[in-house]
């Protein structure tokens, strides 16, 4: 009997490296320095390109096509994950993105991957390390109206186009099971992802996009002609068919209002339960402090 | 996020030397492969550009996981369950993480699923896994093994083993017997030629021999019954994936390298292929063998010395006595001045050796391919000369430092590095190994006696004497004009006398002085390319002359009627015999 194979997205963001974070790391007004910081694949999302290719790996013949959203030099990302074992890529970048919160990047997201024809999984890192809303992934699987299974750890089987998935939580792990196609976020307590491979770096290395192009050497402008895996498509909102209302800032009902640089202090945390009254009072404290209205 | 690679310019550096436009191109075929392979590179910029690249991965994967491993693998080491090797659980790790990064079979042809990177980028891979863990590097760089086979085996051997090591499995060469250790041409254990069954079988024992339980090895036995010297010895492929037919004994309780596992081996009736022809095991292919894992031992020699460097430089800086840090008094600022120099000097003999190396492979491989024109010959033959002579003199010279180095790192963190609380006190313990396996130093000498009295290294120097230099150096040129002067004279004492005891006798003063001088043209070529270099110039040659000195004055001083003077048992003489 042949092998099932599957198709799979990743969705991967180019974060500014939050871990290693030095003084001048926020600029005078309270918005983040990209310059001090270096760009990098988001960690998490790497756990997810991990999950990824272990599919393949087991199901020879899958695909692992990678999705991100970011300016130009975003394409460094498809390039991370074809240097790891992705099959190949794709950059949505346009001006009119820029400014676009969680619900305008799911909305450019899930009209991407409708673009991009039939899935079976689609995989994100649980939450990026700039924004920390954890809601990109989620958002996506709604749009596409899937199902989606949070924090997962391990894809355990795939069967009969169902899904056995670790999840581990705050108190202990659970495994649940969901239909394909499905949208899995990984957490960082998944295995890590597999090392950059020396003949993919070698076979991938002048992959770029077409603006990136215009910037490179004459020297070896004839191998895109030679090679077709070194030209890694670039989409816009035209190429997506996204509605432009939806995105950017005018998409994003998110406003920052201020931010503030905050120490934190031990005895401010306090433990909810789930309870009605716990939940209550937090929504009453977020609203009287405005994070919330 | 460590990356040894990015973290030490020394590697850029020695990478772009100028002779690897000629070792790419030779390696590279003109770029044959270009079209056949889609990570095959299409110039000479293109191919150092992936060298990089992928050396960026090593020094990554060396700084994130090997180096961390390390201290773990050394408290837990390997052990034998049921006859098999079974390595600790870092080692394992550390080998998944190489294996999917595609880093073994480096230096393999394309077609077999190699890099087909040369020499110069693996040594330098070496360097980096040995500054990282000197006991993974045994079992990683074992794909010398592969080297072997593709030089000597049948094509259909090559067709079956070579991208095996590819893809990750580890060899092992078992050389090495309970009576037969320096002295290679007594090794007794006996293959036989079964007629009937068209194959070869392999008995008796083998002791240690690292990494013995690998999956592919390379056996010397004596296939021709009754003979008693080298040229009675075959060499054998035995694919232990296969058949794990071969039993470990026990594993070697060791003073450093604990997590590199040193197998006794039993074999009884154990299968096994030829590789070439009979007789020529020893004389012909261990050679080879031994002179690429010799290059190995060099670069972890090197990759040892540079950890126990820094350790040392940092423990120097942080490290506060009678109110300031320590590198601040003379007697350590010395010291550390002098491991620096030290390890710059045996750090470009390397790479140099590795160069030579490089060249007359890639001419041996094309000699294979298609028949070398006359001036290709003479190039071939000249490196040949040169990577023989340059590899006794690198593994000798590079241990013994790489020891001295350790010592004096050792010495720096005081009480604190005779406890296990730093890494030095492991560095220190597995640095004790490198001038001993694969041919002791004294050995290494004897062979580099070969390279002097054939003028190899006169020759060399006076090549790098002829090297035009900025005129700032013309100064250091002097001076080593000058030692290799003093060298002449020495030498010319010595083998004046043609008498082969005062010659080995002198052996290890002579090579130290020749090993100097080039070390010294080594690092005023360097510093004329790089003008960081010139304090580890300024301080080897000042170091290296007076030593030199005193090793010429020593055999000024020195006649054929001394040797008896240093005999501690006196020699028997017929009369005294009993019986």
């Amino acid at each position: 009997m042949k092998n099932k194979s599957y198709r799979i997205i990743v969705l991967a963001k180019q974060v500014p490296d939050t871990r290693n974070v030095g003084k001048d790391a926020m600029k005078a007004d309270g918005t983040v320095n990209r310059a001090a910081l270096p760009a990098i694949f988001n960690p998490e999302d790497l756990n997810a390109l991990e999950q990824a290719l272990r599919i393949k790996d087991r199901f020879p013949g899958s695909r692992v096509t990678l999705l991100t959203m970011g300016p130009p030099r975003a394409a460094e990302i498809i390039r991370e994950g074809l240097y790891r074992g992705a099959d190949d890529g794709v950059l949505l970048t346009d001006r009119a993105f820029a400014g676009s919160d969680t619900l305008a990047t799911s909305y450019a997201l899930s009209r991407a991957i409708m673009k991009m024809g039939d899935f079976d999984l689609i995989f994100a890192g649980r939450q990026a390390i700039d924004g920390d809303t954890a809601q990109v992934g989620p958002q996506v699987a709604e749009k596409l109206d899937i199902a989606q299974v949070t924090y997962a750890e391990e894809v355990l089987e795939i069967k009969k186009g169902k899904v056995t998935i670790k999840r581990r939580l705050e108190k202990g792990v659970e495994i649940v099971e969901a239909p394909l196609p499905l949208l899995i976020t990984v957490t960082g307590s998944a295995p890590a992802c597999r090392p950059r491979n020396a003949k993919l770096i070698m076979k991938y290395k002048r992959a770029t996009t077409l603006s990136e192009r215009q910037n490179i050497s004459e020297d070896y402008i004839s191998i895109y002609d030679d090679r077709p895996w070194l030209n890694l498509p670039e989409w816009n909102v035209a190429d997506i068919d996204a509605d432009p209302s939806q995105l950017g800032l005018s998409g994003s009902p998110t406003k920052v209002k201020k931010i503030e640089n905050v120490v934190f202090q031990a005895k401010e945390a306090k433990v909810l339960q789930p309870t009605d009254e716990d939940i209550n009072w937090l929504m009453k404290e977020l609203i009287n402090n405005h994070t919330l209205g | 996020m460590a990356n040894f690679f990015t973290d030490n310019p020394d590697l850029k550096f020695h990478l772009h030397h100028p002779l690897m436009k000629k070792i790419v191109t030779l390696k590279e075929r003109n770029f044959a492969d270009k079209d056949k392979y889609d990570y095959a590179p299409v110039d000479f910029e293109d191919t150092m550009d992936s060298y990089e690249k992928v050396l960026e991965v090593v020094g990554e994967i060396c700084g994130e996981i090997i180096a961390p491993n390390a201290e773990k693998i050394d408290q837990e080491g390997p052990r034998v369950e049921n006859d098999r090797v079974i390595y600790a659980k870092g080692t394992e790790e550390n080998l998944e993480t190489i294996r999917k990064a595609g880093l073994m079979g480096i230096t393999l042809p394309r077609k077999y699923g190699g890099l087909n990177f040369s020499v110069v980028p693996y040594t330098m891979a070496a360097d980096m896994v040995s500054r990282a863990d000197a006991a993974f590097v045994n079992i990683w760089g074992l794909q010398d093994c592969a080297e072997t086979i593709h030089e000597f085996a049948s094509e259909e051997q090559k067709d079956k083993y070579l991208p095996r090591f590819c893809n990750g499995e580890t060899g092992s060469m078992a050389l090495t017997e309970p009576d037969a250790g320096s002295d290679l041409q007594s090794v007794m254990l006996k293959a036989t030629y079964d007629e009937e069954k068209d194959q070869w079988y392999l008995n008796g024992v083998k002791r240690f021999i690292t990494n013995g339980d690998g999956d592919i090895s390379l056996v010397l036995a004596r296939s021709e019954e009754g003979t008693k010297d080298g040229r009675g010895l075959s060499m054998f492929i035995y694919d232990n994936k296969a058949h794990k037919s071969i039993k470990i004994r026990r594993i070697e309780h060791k003073l450093g390298i604990i997590g590199s596992p040193t197998c006794e081996i039993v074999y009884r009736n154990v299968p096994a292929e030829l590789v070439g022809s009979r007789r020529l095991g020893l004389i012909r292919y261990v050679m080879s063998l031994m002179n690429g894992a010799r290059l190995g031992i060099a670069a972890q020699s090197v990759g040892i010395a540079e950890a126990a460097w820094r350790e040392a430089y940092e423990y120097a800086k942080e490290r506060r006595q009678f109110g300031r840090p320590i590198i601040e008094f003379p007697a350590v600022y010395e010291m550390l001045s002098e491991m620096k120099a030290k390890l710059d000097a045996t750090r470009s003999l390397l790479y140099e050796t590795a160069r030579f190396v490089d060249v007359y492979k890639a001419y041996f491989h094309i000699s294979n391919e298609r028949q070398l024109d006359k001036e290709e010959r003479a190039e071939m033959k000249h490196y040949q000369l040169l990577a023989d002579a340059y590899t006794p003199l690198a593994k000798g010279i590079a241990s013994e430092a790489c020891n001295r180095i350790a010592y004096d790192a050792l010495q720096i963190h005081g009480g604190s590095g005779f406890m296990k609380d730093y890494p030095i006190e492991r560095i220190y313990r597995d640095a004790r190994i490198t001038s001993i396996y694969e041919g002791t130093t004294q050995l290494q000498v004897v062979a580099a006696l070969t390279g002097l009295a054939k003028g190899t290294y006169l020759k060399q120097i006076r090549e790098y004497e002829e090297t035009p230099v900025k005129p700032e150096l013309h100064t250091y040129r002097r001076t080593l004009v000058a030692m290799t002067e003093e060298f002449e004279q020495a030498n010319q004492k010595v083998h004046d006398t043609e008498d082969k005891e005062f010659i080995d006798f002198h052996g290890r003063r002579l090579v130290e002085m020749v090993g100097n001088i080039i070390m010294g043209y080594l690092l005023l070529l360097d510093t004329n390319r790089e003008p960081s270099y010139w304090k580890s110039l300024e301080v080897f040659l000042r170091k290296a002359r007076a030593e030199n000195k005193a090793h010429a004055d020593f055999i000024a001083l020195s006649s054929l009627n001394d040797l008896g003077r240093f005999k501690q048992q006196e020699e028997e003489t017929p009369e005294e015999e009993e019986g």
